[in-house]
Parts: C-alpha cells; structure tokens; sequence
C-alpha cells in the first residue's frame, strides 16, 4: 500500500506539469489581458507592464521560470491584479476560510445525507423513506445562489439572529449560513446516492444469505452491508470535496466570506494569470490527493480491489 | 495628444489659490454629534491596490483618499481647495510653485517634504515602478515625462523639484491653468520612501503602512473588509470627527441592499437596476440620486466591417429617432437619469446644450420620422436590416438592449444581441466586431472635452472609428481657445446631425446613506468624498 | 460458451424463457407508481415546452408596453391581461418565455446527462476494467481535465466557434463525464473482483463484451441515479456559461436565466418571477429523480 501511495504522489509531479503546460496554453489563447481597460493603455505603460511581469519573454521561459520558482521557493508569483498581493499571501489568506466553511458543509453533507440515505434504503417505501426522499429532493433543487438570498432575509433582515456576511476570522455565527448554503445541495446527492446504493447490496445474495441464517437487521446492517454500500459513496466524495471548492464562489459571493472561490471566476474574468495559476495548480493537487484518498478507502472497503 | 486644454470656465476659481481655511467637518447649527463616531459602507469589488502611484480606479482611489492628502483635493461641490500645500503661485501657467504645509506630518512622525512629493512623482512615471496610470503623469504635461514613461530618460529628469523643504516647483511642457485641479488625483500624492524601499511591494499591508492623510490603514482582509484609523498625527486631526471607517466587500449589490437594510453599514452606492423607486419610497430620507459625469450610448461602427447601411445617415437617425429614452430612463432604469440626446453629460461644468431638433420632438414625431428614414433608407418590415448588438454581461445593458431591440422592431430592424465578459468583449469591440455597441463614457475632469474628444479620428477609445474632419479640426483649436464650449457646442452639433453615436443617457449616482450621515458632498459629480468632511449627528 | 453465461444464471433462473430482458424491466418499471408519476410529470412539462407556444396569447419576446416600469403592479398574473405567469421586470410574458426556457433546459438536461452517462460510463469502466498503468493514466487524464480552469476552455470555444446551441452542449458534454467517469471506475474496480467477471475473464470472453454485458448492467443502478443527480447542474450549469456569453443568448432564455433573474428581483414584491420558473424546475427534477429510481430498479439485475 505505501509503495502504491508513493508512486501515486511521484506520478502527481508530471500530472501537475502538464497541467500548468495546459493552462498557460488557454490563457494565452484566450482574448483579453490582464491589463486592458474600457479606455485602453497606452503602449508605452502596456510595455513597461508586460516587462515587469516578464509578459515578454518567449511562452517556454515564462512556464519555466513559472515552474523553477514554485519547485525553488515555493513560489507562485505576484497577482496581476491585485498588486499589493502575492498569490501566495492571498491563498494563504482564503484558503483556510474555504477549507473551514468547506469542511464543515462537507461533514454535515456526510452525516446528514448518508444518514438520511441509509435510513431510507433500510425502511424502503415507509413514511421515513419518503420523508427522507422529500427532504432530500428538496435541499436538492433550491439552487444555492437563491438559498442564500433567502437565508439573508430570513436570518439578517426579518429575524436578526446572524450577520449577513463576513468572516470575522471564523467566529460562528459567520460560519453558519455559508455551511448550510453550501453543504445543503451535496447533502442531497449523498442521500440519493447512499439510498441507492444500500438498497442494491441489501438486495444482494450475501445480504439474502445472512438473512436466512436468522441474523439480526440491525447487525446485518452494520456489519455486513454499510461498508460495500459506502464504496459509490465514496467515490462521489472524492469530486464532491473538490466541487465544493470550486462551488464555493456563491458562497464567497453572496456571503463576503474572503475564501478563494470567487477567485475561480474572477481571476478568469480579470485575467489575473497569477492568481489563475494559483488556484488552478491548488485545484489540481486537491483533486489528485483527494482522489488518492478516495483509492485507499476503496482498498479499505474492499480488499480485492487490485489496482 | 494631450487632452486637459482650458477648463476656461473653472479656470479662475483654480489659478486664485483660495483662502487656506482648513476645510474639515463644519457641524451644522442644533446638530448634536453622537456618541459613536464610526462610518462604514459596502464596495462591489474588492480593490487591486492602496499603493497611490498604482491605482487606477474608483474603489481604490475612494480609500486612498482617505489615506493619503495631494498637494490640493476638492470640497463638497468639486471646487479646488489647499490640502497639503497652503497656497500656489504660477508663471504664465507653466512654471507652477506650491507652499507646503509646515505642519504636515507622516503618521509616523516624520515632517512631510516636498521631496516626499518628488519621489512620488518620479516613481509614478518610473518604467521600473510599472504603474498602469503612468500615462495620467504624461497627460499633466510635466517636463520629461513622456520620455521618462518611455524609458528614454532617467526619472530624475521630470520636471518637478523641492525647492527646499516646504516648496515644490513643477515645470510644465504647456500652459495648464487647471494644474491644481490636475494633481488632486491619487497619482500625485506623496508616499514614504522609507517605508516603500523597507518593505517593497507589501508596504501598503497594515502595520507597514505609513500614510499623511486624516486616516490609518488599521486591518484589510482581500475580500471581505478593512478598516481605517483616525490618524493622530494629522495636522488638522482636531477637527477630524469620524474615528473609523469599514468598508465591506460585497460582490452581489441586492445581497448588499439587504444588508444596508439590516443595518449592517451606513452607505452603499451603485443601486441595483430598477430598484431606486423602491429604496425612495420606503426610506425617502436616505435613499438619493445625484448626477454622475459619465454618459452611456451605443456606438456605431463606421468601419468595413460594421453593417453597410449604418454608412447612410438615414439609418443611423432612424435608429436614434426610435429609440424612446423617456422609457429606457423612467420604467428600465429607474434611477433618475436623464434621457440623452447629446454626448457630454448636461452637468459638465461650463458646457452649453446645443439645440437638437430631435430632443424636442415627441416620441411618436420621432417614431414617424424614423419610419419615412428608413423607407428613404430602403428598409422596412418588408425588407428587413439585421444588426448585431453586443453588449458585456450586466444586467442594466441586457434590459436596455432587450428594450432597443423591441423598439427597432417597427422599423424593420432584426437585431442579434450578444453578451461577452468584460475581457472578450473590450477585445471584440476593439477590433470592430459589431454593428452596434454597448458604451459608456466618465469623465477623467469635469469639461467637455474629456467627451468629445472620444470621437476624434485618433482617439484609442473611438471603437465605432467615426472619423470628421470638421470634429478634428474644431477640437484640436479648442485647446488653445478662450472659451473652448462654443466649440464643443458646435462638435455636439455635428454629432447629432451625422448621428455618430447613439447617445442613450446621462448617469446618475444612486445610493443609500444612512440619515445620521451629514455633510455628504451631493453636488460633487466626479464622485469624491472626504470622510473628514462628514460627520454623525445623534438621532432624534 | 456454455460458461460465459454464468453471469445471467441468476437472472435466467427466474425470468422465465421467451421473454426478453427489456420488456421485463419495462414491465417492472410500469408497476412502480412513483415512477409513472415522474413519467407523467415529465411528458407534461415536455408537451408544455411543446405546445405552449401556440397557446400563449403574448410572445415570448414581445414587451408589454403598458407593463414595463410599474411590473410590480401591471405585471402580476392574471387572467384579464393574458400574462397568466405575470411578467418578467421588463414586461415580457412570464408564460411565454417559461414555455421558451423549458425547451432549452429540457434539451440541456437531458443532453448533458446523457453525454455524461455514455462516455463517463464507457471512459470510466474501460479504466477499471484493465486497471494498472491503463487506469493511471486515464485517470491522471481525468485529475487534469477536472482542473483546468473551465471558463478559459467556454471562453475560447466562444472564440473560435462563435455562438450556437451545438457549442452549448459542447461546453456542457466536456464538463459533466468527468465525476460520471471517477464513479464508474470505482465501481467497476470493485466488480472486477467478482466472481462472475472473474469466470468470463477464464473464459477468454474479449474484454471489451465483458465491459458491455457484464460490467455496464451492473453499474447502471449507481450511473442512473448519479445522471439524475446531474440533471440539475447542468441545468443551473448552463445559465453560467450563458453569463459567459457562449450560451443562449437574450431575448431567448431559460430555467436558470429565469430562476437567476427571479432571485435578483426576490426583494421587490414580484415573487411570481422567482415561482413560476422555479417550480418547473422543482417538478422537473421530481420527475427525473422519480424516473431514475424506476429505471434502477427495474434494471437492476439481481433483482429479477
């Protein structure tokens, strides 16, 4: 297993290479400029610019030079926007508001939806599983960019219990209304997916077998049928922690929490290559140890999973 | 090239410097100031910099000024007043002397120089500095700066000198009578040059900063907020009334109405579309619209590669004669606009309104006109024009635009709309991809030829490349008339009669502003404000 | 080849003779109530989308002049005006343009999840099946692809191709197989120890039938409910890449324009705009979840 796990982090390396290649590709492809404004710069201060960021220089020495500086110094470069910023300052000051509200949403999605799923799959077509089901369809098709708004009125405006936006450094009245607004919909899909599947393994024939031995439904549950029940589970999680990440720009949005999700869409409309950079290579090894997680817990589950 | 010609009119209100009356909170008669000094309000976006020679924008330039003091800022009503210097003398316009203020003092201690201001103003058009406004430094007409933006001169070569410690000469290239009114912009306040080389880049983070102007930068989280501090080493502190100042980050402007509402921040500018009406009614003492000098219309390409109909000046009337502004200012926007029928904003100072027939027509007058223009045109229902109308994704363009096309639609005109993001559309525009384009014009100083000059052949931002000899001619002179505004009247003129962009309307500055608020600067129509100025009564 | 069908022994067992699979399932899926309500739902928001357009007294595009700028008032539904949903804030018939955006969000829905179903099913499947260094890479192919900023990929597309409904899709088929992929391939990991894999692998069946008829049937229980599940993203997808400008583009509209410009104006007393649009989504989606239970179900192979 640990022999697996390294080759996976050394074949990461190459993986996130390519995807730098790839991303400086599009970006350069794309129409715009960092610096472009509605009234247009003069070419002379668009040169001295594009010198002080060494926009031009040849494509292959900037991703170079972009690559030497992050495997040197740990390095991503300064933001072409924000100028008083680095990126490095900037995803150390919102990466860890995301990863706070994030891993909160992600835990109440786990608990509440797989809960909600299970439930539902083992008192299949009573009023639990339809109220599970309800619940579940529900949080599902409220968008979270009209939830929020909602939330707002509702908890700011008409009630007064919690602050509209901000961060404040994570105190939790802050904390609250970005992890609903953003666990609900995910809550929902794991709810969906674990009812699924815990009714396909409680229809299978080891589930049968051990039922006609007489054991008892709740340690047949247990015991027998939650673990292979959580493998399509756990394979949606995987891209659901990352998509949380990424779709945490409502949440920065509408609730001013300072994470780096609106950076996903505002980097890209300001072409700040920078910053774009930055989240994208960020993005990239997430999505690379959370589906390295997402591996070892299949080897967990099941062991005569090769790969 | 240069474009701050005579602001003939203002003019002498800028070259007399005024009485240095320190111009701080005036508290109006049976106001009693409340217990809570603290002001706060909501930004759109958050700010790309606080570092004065790198600013470019509004947002930005907003704080700063609150942060930093020029040698001179505005009042309340956008007139020029002593700031940092005391008093200004000039020869022929050229030659420009400010007396500083001997007690101006860093918020560090140190005593503010006039070599404070030089290093500011080299580091400013300084190629190694990188600043995206380095050509407002060229625009000035200061000695040298054009080569030095260019890399062609030292830095040390601008124009600009500390005569001793409290006295800054600045050597011009040409007569600029409104000099003072120049370097009231960010670009031209003085910054520390300990502190810049100290801590590079981040010499702007709290903590590192060091700053003259009445306030401190306390906390900034990207994003979300920050907060400034009532600076105690302000030479007129005493008189600085507001002790705090938050603005918070909010990216969606009805999540920001509610929190205004909610009671979160006191000010919020930038209504969303169409809700002004609401916001009045419900709260008519905080709810206000000013105008805003900044003008909107539609361009229209001139180019090959626009429609060729839009070469005959039949269409392009038809086109502005059936557009119903009335209804595009009163039941779309909602915001007190005013319908456009000209380029220049009607508040710019000294401009007069030309006479344009149209503005005076009823709308179906109009209607009627533009149907008999169109069939003189070759087109109508029958024969059908297609045009392209592109326009960047907001929801204000996409009403108005959606609004044009249906009204278009009597005269036979099929219109495709197309919205972009921002970058891929100033480059799809920039290149002459339309027909038709969403524009929209501020002012960089309060005269009209911060306008016109947009439709001058050369001019970078002519994106519809309507091209008049007459218009050229007519503008180049104005630099060097007595009253220029009997020639932008004139330009105005020509405008309206070829119809070379589609003038639409006149903005306005909608925002809420707590009641509390006093002393805002209402007649201030390039939007700045002073919070040293404001203060907070206590309620009734 | 007697062996290679020890796979279907169960299901053979008891499925009597003479009757084909599907017509089984088919039968199965019409007993499930619940189902045949989504079914029913489904076929009347889609003759909605269909026939709407010939009932709507207004255009989907035509401004009500009498209506725009005091909407919250003149724009209310109501009988008397023709506008039965109320209108939009520039006084366009809600009706009609809700009738216009279901089509479009139908299309996108379904399209999109269709997309993501074949090739996520087919890539991911494909991956699990032969793991090792073919699963490597083709997942390592997956982590770049998932990475990559998106709006540069539409922005571009936007670019070269110009606009079009096909760009749409291409947009949206290029995003929604990825996750689809990763879950197959977790699943088909796991049936690739079975018994039943294991005997056709002894057998010599070629790899790829395996893949078709022993390995997609049993992941379609999983694959379905997760292609339910992705219905409403690429529904509310499609609406951001509209912003973009790739989409569809005004006056033409849809659920996720229509519900994004409802919330905007939440506050303004025109809550009509937010609850017609939102309430087809809601039944919309009601009736895919409903359907994609049934179709598990009934497809299920070790339920026969």
């Amino acid at each position: 297993m640990l022999a697996f796990i390294l080759r996976r982090l050394l074949v990461a390396i190459p993986v996130l290479i390519l995807l730098v290649v790839v991303t400086f590709v599009l970006m350069y492809a794309a129409p715009g400029s960092p610096f472009a404004t509605e009234r247009g710069v003069p070419p002379q201060v668009l040169a001295n610019l594009e010198r002080e960021y060494g926009l031009d220089r040849p494509f292959l020495a900037q991703i170079g030079t972009y690559i030497w500086n992050i495997v040197s110094d740990f390095d991503f470069g300064p933001s072409f926007v924000y100028r008083d910023q680095d990126v490095n300052d900037l995803i150390a000051q919102g990466f860890p508001v995301t990863l706070t509200y994030g891993f909160w949403a992600f835990v109440l999605a786990v608990l509440v939806g797989g809960t909600l799923g299970i439930v539902a799959a083992v008192r299949q077509n009573s009023w639990l599983d339809y109220l599970a089901v309800g619940i579940s369809i529900g949080a599902q098709v409220l968008p979270n960019f009209v939830l929020a708004p909602i939330l707002v009125l509702i908890f700011t405006l008409w009630l007064g219990w919690l602050p509209g936006g901000g961060w404040q450094g994570g105190q939790w009245e802050f904390v609250i209304m970005p992890v609903v607004a953003l666990g609900t919909s995910f809550m929902a899909s794991i709810a969906r997916i674990a009812r699924a599947s815990m009714l396909e393994v409680l229809s299978s024939n080891f589930i049968r077998t051990a039922r006609a031995k007489g054991l008892p439904g709740r340690r047949i549950i247990l015991r027998h049928a939650l673990k292979p029940a959580l493998l399509p589970v756990i394979s949606y999680l995987g891209p659901a922690f990352v998509g949380m990440i990424t779709g945490s720009v409502v949440i920065d949005i509408y609730f001013s929490t300072g994470g780096i999700g609106q950076f996903f869409v505002a980097s890209a409309l300001n072409r700040d290559y920078g910053v774009m950079m930055g989240i994208t290579v960020l993005l990239g090894a997430l999505t690379i140890l959370f589906n390295l997680l997402v591996d070892i817990a299949y080897a967990w589950i099941d062991p005569k999973i090769r790969y | 090239m240069q474009r701050f010609t005579l602001l003939a009119s203002t003019a002498f209100l800028l070259t007399a410097p005024l009485a240095p009356t320190a111009f701080a909170a005036q508290i109006a008669e049976g106001d009693t100031l409340a217990e809570d000094q603290t002001f706060s309000y909501s930004l759109l976006d958050q700010f790309p910099t606080l570092d004065p020679q790198l600013n470019e924008e509004v947002q930005g330039s907003h704080i700063i000024a609150q942060l930093f003091e020029g040698l001179t800022r505005q009042d309340a009503d956008g007139n020029v007043i002593p700031a940092g210097a005391t008093e200004w003398t000039n020869e022929n316009n050229t030659v420009w002397t400010f007396k500083l203020r001997e007690d101006a003092r860093w918020s560090n201690g140190e005593p503010v120089t006039a070599s404070d201001y030089v290093y500011a103003w080299r580091r400013a058009a300084d190629p190694e500095t990188a600043s995206p406004y380095a050509w407002y430094v060229e625009l000035s007409s200061i000695e040298g700066a054009a080569e030095v933006v260019a890399g062609e001169a030292e830095p040390e070569t601008l124009g600009v000198e500390a005569v001793d410690d409290h006295t800054l000469k600045v050597t011009l290239t040409q007569p600029l009578p409104f000099f003072p009114a120049v370097v009231t912009y960010a670009t031209f306040m003085p910054t520390p040059q300990t502190t810049i080389e100290q801590h590079g880049s981040d010499w702007t983070s709290p903590g590192n900063m060091v700053s003259n102007g009445a306030y401190t930068l306390a906390e900034l989280a990207v994003n979300e907020y920050f907060r400034l501090e009532k600076n105690p080493e302000y030479w007129n502190a005493d008189e600085v009334i507001i002790t705090e100042v938050t603005g918070y980050i909010i990216n969606d402007r009805n999540q920001s109405v509610t929190r205004w509402e909610a009671g979160e921040f006191d000010m919020m500018d930038d209504l969303p579309a169409g809700t002004y009406p609401d916001l009045l009614e419900q709260y008519p003492d905080e709810t206000f619209s000013t105008p805003r000098l900044c003008s909107y219309y539609y361009a229209i390409n001139f180019s090959e590669s626009g429609n060729p109909a839009l070469q005959d000046v039949n269409v392009r009337k038809a086109l502005s004669y059936a557009l119903n502004r009335e209804v595009i200012v009163d039941q779309v926007l909602k915001g007190g606009q005013s319908p456009a029928y000209n380029f220049a904003h009607e508040a710019t100072a000294g401009f007069e309104m030309p006479e344009i027939d149209y503005a005076a027509w009823s709308q179906s007058e109009r209607m009627e006109r533009a149907r008999e223009l169109m069939a003189e045109a070759g087109y109508g229902p029958d024969n059908p024009l297609d045009l392209d109308l592109i326009y960047n994704t907001s929801d204000s363009h996409k009403a108005i635009a959606t609004v044009a096309a249906q009204m278009w639609k009597p005269l036979g005109v099929n219109i495709t709309l197309s919205n972009y993001e921002w970058q891929s559309y100033i480059d799809i525009r920039g290149e002459q991809n339309f027909d038709l384009a969403r524009s929209g014009w501020c002012g960089d100083y309060n005269e009209a030829s911060t306008f016109l000059d947009l439709v001058t052949t050369t001019h970078g931002s002519n994106d519809g490349k309507y091209s008049n000899a007459e218009v050229d001619r007519l503008m180049t002179e104005s630099r060097t008339m007595d009253d220029p505004n009997e020639a932008y009247t004139q330009v105005e003129q020509i405008l309206a009669d070829e119809m070379a962009i589609i003038p639409i309307y006149h903005y306005t500055q909608n925002f809420l502003l707590d009641a509390d608020i006093r002393n805002w600067p209402m007649n201030n129509v390039e939007n700045n404000w002073y919070i040293q100025d404001i203060y907070r009564a206590a309620s009734e | 080849m007697r062996t290679a069908t020890l796979s279907d022994a169960s299901a053979l067992a008891t499925a009597p003779k003479g009757r084909s699979l599907w017509a089984d399932a088919r039968r199965r899926f019409f007993r499930n109530r619940a189902a045949v309500a989504g079914l029913v739902v489904l076929a009347l928001i889609a003759a909605f989308a269909l026939l709407g357009p010939w009932i709507a007294p207004w255009d989907y595009e035509e401004i009500d002049w009498a209506v725009l700028g005091s909407v919250e008032t003149m724009g209310r539904p109501s009988l008397e005006t023709g506008h039965w949903f109320g209108t939009d804030q520039l006084g366009r018939d809600l009706f009609a343009r809700t009738v216009q955006g279901t089509q479009i969000s139908l299309m996108v829905g379904i399209v999109g999840a269709l997309i993501a179903v074949v090739v996520g099913t087919l890539y991911g499947s494909v991956a699990g099946y032969f793991g090792g260094r073919v699963d490597g890479a083709m997942m390592r192919v997956v982590d770049v692809l998932m990475s990559i900023p998106y709006m540069f990929v539409l922005i571009l597309l936007l670019v070269v191709f110009g606009r079009s409904i096909l760009m749409l899709f291409v947009g949206i088929g290029l995003i929604s197989w990825l996750d689809m992929a990763r879950i197959a391939r977790g699943q088909t990991l796991a049936l690739r120890g079975k018994e039943f894999v294991e005997a056709a692998i002894a057998t010599g069946v070629h790899p790829f039938r395996i893949i078709l008829r022993h390995i997609v049937p049993n992941l379609l229980g999983v694959i379905i409910v997760y292609a339910t599940l992705l219905v409403p993203s690429m529904i509310i997808y499609e609406s951001f890449i509209s912003f973009l400008g790739l989409g569809v583009q005004e006056p033409l509209t849809s659920w996720g324009a229509l519900i994004n410009d409802g919330a905007a104006e939440m506050r303004n007393g025109t809550s009509w705009q937010l609850l017609f649009p939102l309430g087809f989504f809601v039944a919309g989606l009601f009736a895919f979840f409903f359907i994609g239970d049934g179709l598990r179900d009934a497809l299920d192979p070790k339920d026969r």
